[in-house]
């Protein structure tokens, strides 16, 4: 498959979580069928989507992602059994939180692609980086973690300007 | 841990074509704590990994990443090579450059740039990574088959074969299961009892099996190698040691009018029985729902007979306890009970079929009771109603398979073959009969297994039809089968004198309860669920435990003893290790933090999170932790992403390497 190059004035970073027995062979598949997608995506590995923790999904919008992706095995297809389901049940809840903070949700993306499904892994991946792309860089997250770092020159009590400097 | 080193692979030029290798190697160079870096055309090759030995023992390197091919590719390759050259395996990461990169884009820059990201990443994640050590277990030799039908009995004689000791528990009083209710069986017409009674007789006379039948699996502990099972034993009311199996209980029994499941209803027993005559232990049981001394405390004629004293009334359930290191679950199938709806059961009835109503319309089962010599006929084919010859037969196929409105939607693989086996079978006995059979489709896709069905219509002159059957009803002393034959679009209504339908094949009822005591997934029909369809079809996911025959799936026997036989296999390679070597992805509790609210427990697939009570000195109870059992633990950190404290952590992904990656972004 041969992709037209477009430049882009805005690159989005996605950081997929994804399981390893699933998703992450399915990307693998994709890999040796040579099929071709945007290279916006990083993929960070866990044994299973049951491991991860919506804090990890936070922590990637505040440090640079603009779109996050989830995915694992198929409802019943669990390398855990179960692990999955848990970890649907905890999503369906922070995805309302993420909503109630004020995310797009449409920058956060579920799924369950198999680790035969290496062309629906690139579809994923091709229609997150598009959609994203087209809602800008997430602002918000990033100006929150500068803001955390600035606290330590807004120090106002002495003792602490004093310790401040003495670092 | 400051001293990584990073290794590139070309992997010829699949890397190298797309990704600029040298351009990574000097920009991961520059991330603090990496202390060497290179790149090399096969990292795999032998000098590949005799070049990363070298560069650890020159550079003094504590971790290391190798930027190449997908971990599930060689991983294992470079931790090995990492242990050779003395660093703990799991300091070795691999950054998947090409399954992940390389190949699947094309701009040299953005490819670079993004495996520059995915080595730095995987730099952060080994900075933080922990010595690890493989977990052994111990394995205990010994295994447990539940249930004894034709699976079960192939697996306790080949692992008993091997030398290794089996426990083989059946719920019946008798080991053999369906097949020893079978008359003949296809695809080679032998009968089913003299291939199967041998079998039988093999198990009880080895040294290595322990049978235990009339006997249920009570409670099932532990992990891999490690099983602790609570087997109970019902009062069988007889002293097996004491019987000689003379018989002259069940003769002399008043109560004789007992419908004899074995025989599907169509013969009697005494309240005091064996199922059948070659039934294994050859110990009869007492039945004390139907004893006349259970009931009223009279009679007591079978004590008083028995030669040398064996019948004991005061006999109580007795429960066993075994340690095994492997499960094999063998219980088989049950036939789909085609009468009206039964009450509460998601699956509807087929009513209109007349089961249960109509004596003469019977299942594949009790046709085989009839058919056979052992049967309650002697082998003649007789109607259930009035003992007469039937003249005319239809069978019915597909009735509750592949019905998604009543519930069923699978096929039950063994009903084109018997049914075509029952018209032969019919047509040897009754020479001057019909056989005809209404069909959807015919699946045959056994060794000799189409040349068989062929036989039934070319040699035994079956006529197939096909399309389904509306209704039946009783006229006089015939059955009205009235159905459509779609070939030639035409309703068609036949007189039988016998109807005999191929009901679906369905999992054991409990067979859901026995999943979990054991731990193991099942279906959405409750079948037994393997580990992966295609690759590991005989074990289940819970390690340790495997599946044998039709309790996974409906099977003939032959694809039956394939399994059990594989299944055996498995015990056995697991039972040549003393010791189990496991990857230490495991769970572990920090019980300073944990507040024992156990919601790990609650959401663990395996059942490996216990309670754990912490003492000081004098022994007063400070708190309850929970506490993850390592040999238990199947490492998928769901526990992790549910403590609310915080304080469980799953080794080889904690949160401290997840977010070192993130933040490496
Ligand atoms: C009418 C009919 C005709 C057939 N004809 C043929 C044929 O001609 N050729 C052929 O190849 N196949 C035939 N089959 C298929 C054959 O019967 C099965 O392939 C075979 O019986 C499967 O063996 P199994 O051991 O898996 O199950 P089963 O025979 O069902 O044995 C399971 C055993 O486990 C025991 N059990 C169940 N639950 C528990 C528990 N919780 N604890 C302890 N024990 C338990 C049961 O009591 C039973 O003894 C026929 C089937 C039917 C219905
Ligand atoms: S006590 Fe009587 S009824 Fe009961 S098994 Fe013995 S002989 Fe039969
Ligand atoms: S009479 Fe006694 S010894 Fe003989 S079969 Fe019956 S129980 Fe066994």
């Amino acid at each position: 498959m041969h992709v037209d190059k477009v430049k882009h004035d805005f690159e989005p970073k996605i950081v997929a979580l994804v399981c390893t027995w699933c998703t992450y062979a399915g990307a693998d598949l994709a890999g040796t069928s040579r099929m071709q997608y945007p290279p916006n995506v990083r993929v960070v590995k866990f044994p299973c989507t049951g491991r991860i923790d919506p804090v990890f999904i936070l922590r990637a919008f505040q440090k640079g992602a603009d779109g996050v992706l989830v995915s694992g095995c198929h409802p019943g297809d669990c390398h855990y059994m179960a692990g999955n389901f848990h970890a649907r049940r905890r999503f369906a809840a922070f995805r309302k939180l993420l909503e109630f903070v004020g995310v797009d949700l449409s920058r956060l993306q579920f799924s369950w692609v198999s680790a035969a499904e290496g062309g629906k892994w690139v579809e994923m991946v091709t229609e997150l980086t598009e959609r994203v792309r087209q809602l800008g860089p997430l602002t918000e997250f990033r100006e929150l973690e500068l803001a955390e770092q600035w606290s330590g020159s807004t120090l106002t009590t002495p003792e602490l300007k004093e310790a401040y400097q003495a670092i | 841990m400051s001293r990584i080193g990073v290794f590139v692979c070309h992997c010829g030029e699949n890397i190298s074509r797309t990704v600029d290798v040298e351009k990574v190697a000097a920009e991961v160079g520059r991330l603090f704590g990496v202390a060497y870096t290179c790149d090399y055309k096969y990292m795999c090759s032998d000098p590949g990994q005799n070049l990363l030995k070298k560069a650890v023992a020159e550079h003094k390197l504590e971790g290391i990443v190798v930027a190449a091919c997908s971990p599930r590719m060689h991983e294992k390759t470079f931790r090995n090579a990492a242990k050779a050259a003395g660093v703990n395996p799991f300091l070795c990461e691999m950054a998947n450059i090409r399954e992940h990169c390389s190949w699947v884009h094309e701009d040299r820059d953005e490819a670079t740039a993004k495996a520059i990201d995915i080595v730095g990443m995987m730099v952060e994640r080994v900075k933080r990574n922990k010595k690890l050590q493989p977990i052994t277990v111990p394995v205990t030799k010994k295994a447990l088959v539940i249930g004894g039908g034709i699976a079960g009995i192939q697996t306790a004689l080949d692992i008993a074969d091997s030398g290794h000791q089996v426990v083989l528990v059946e719920r019946e009083p008798s080991i053999g299961g369906h097949m020893a209710q079978l008359s003949e069986t296809f695809p080679t017409l032998d009968c089913s009892q003299c291939i199967m009674t041998p079998k039988m007789v093999d198990v009880v006379n080895h040294p290595n099996i322990t049978l235990h039948t009339y006997a249920e699996i009570e409670a099932v502990d532990g992990y891999i190698g490690n099983f602790q099972v609570k087997v109970r034993k019902k009062a069988r009311s007889v002293d097996m040691a004491k019987c000689t199996g003379c018989g002259i209980c069940m003769a002399k029994c008043p109560q004789k009018k007992i419908p004899n499941s074995f025989d599907k209803n169509l013969g009697f027993r005494p309240a005091i029985y064996v199922p059948f005559p070659q039934a294994v232990p050859n110990t009869p049981v007492i039945d004390r729902e139907n004893c006349t001394y259970f009931k009223t405390g009279k009679c007591g004629v079978c004590q008083k007979v028995c030669g040398p004293g064996a019948v004991d009334y005061t006999q109580e359930d007795e429960i066993v306890v075994e340690q095994v290191g492997a499960v094999v679950v063998a219980t088989g199938f049950q036939l789909y009970d085609i009468g009206p709806k039964p009450a509460g059961s998601p699956i509807e009835g087929y009513g209109e079929f007349g089961y249960g109503t109509i004596p003469d319309v019977i299942d594949g089962l009790t046709f085989e009771r009839l058919a056979s010599a052992s049967g309650p006929t002697g082998g003649k084919i007789q109607r259930p109603s009035d003992g007469t010859e039937p003249k005319s037969v239809v069978f019915v196929q597909c009735v509750g398979s592949r019905a998604r409105e009543k519930g069923i939607s699978y096929c039950s693989k063994i009903c084109c073959m018997y049914t075509a086996k029952h018209t032969m079978l019919y047509k040897h006995k009754v020479h001057d009969g019909q056989a005809y059979v209404f069909f959807m489709d015919a699946r045959t896709p056994g060794k000799g297994y189409d040349e068989f069905w062929r036989r039934s219509i070319e040699e035994e002159e079956a006529v197939y039809i096909r399309g389904m059957v509306s209704r039946l009803y009783q006229k006089g002393d015939k059955i009205v089968v009235m159905g459509s034959d779609v070939h030639v679009g035409v309703q068609v209504e036949i007189e039988a004198d016998l109807v005999v339908l191929a009901t679906a094949v369905q999992p054991r009822e409990g067979a859901d309860t026995l999943a979990q005591k054991l731990g193991i997934s099942y279906d959405k029909y409750h079948f037994y669920s393997e580990a992966h369809a295609k690759l590991r079809p005989v074990e289940c996911a819970t390690a340790g435990i495997y599946l044998a025959g039709a309790c996974q799936g409906p099977k003939d026997i032959p694809d039956t003893v394939a399994q059990a036989s594989a299944a055996a296999a498995k015990v056995m390679t697991l039972f040549s290790r003393n010791e189990l070597e496991r990857e230490p992805i495991v769970a572990k509790v920090n019980e300073r933090f944990c507040v024992g609210c156990l919601a790990c427990r609650k959401v663990c697939p395996y059942g490996a999170v216990e309670e754990k009570e912490i003492r000081d000195r004098s022994g007063n109870l400070i708190k309850v932790v929970a506490y993850v059992n390592p040999g238990v633990c199947g490492g998928c950190g769901t526990c992790q992403a549910t403590c609310p404290s915080k304080s469980v952590e799953l080794d080889g992904y904690t949160d401290e390497q997840i977010m070192a990656m993130i933040e490496a972004l």
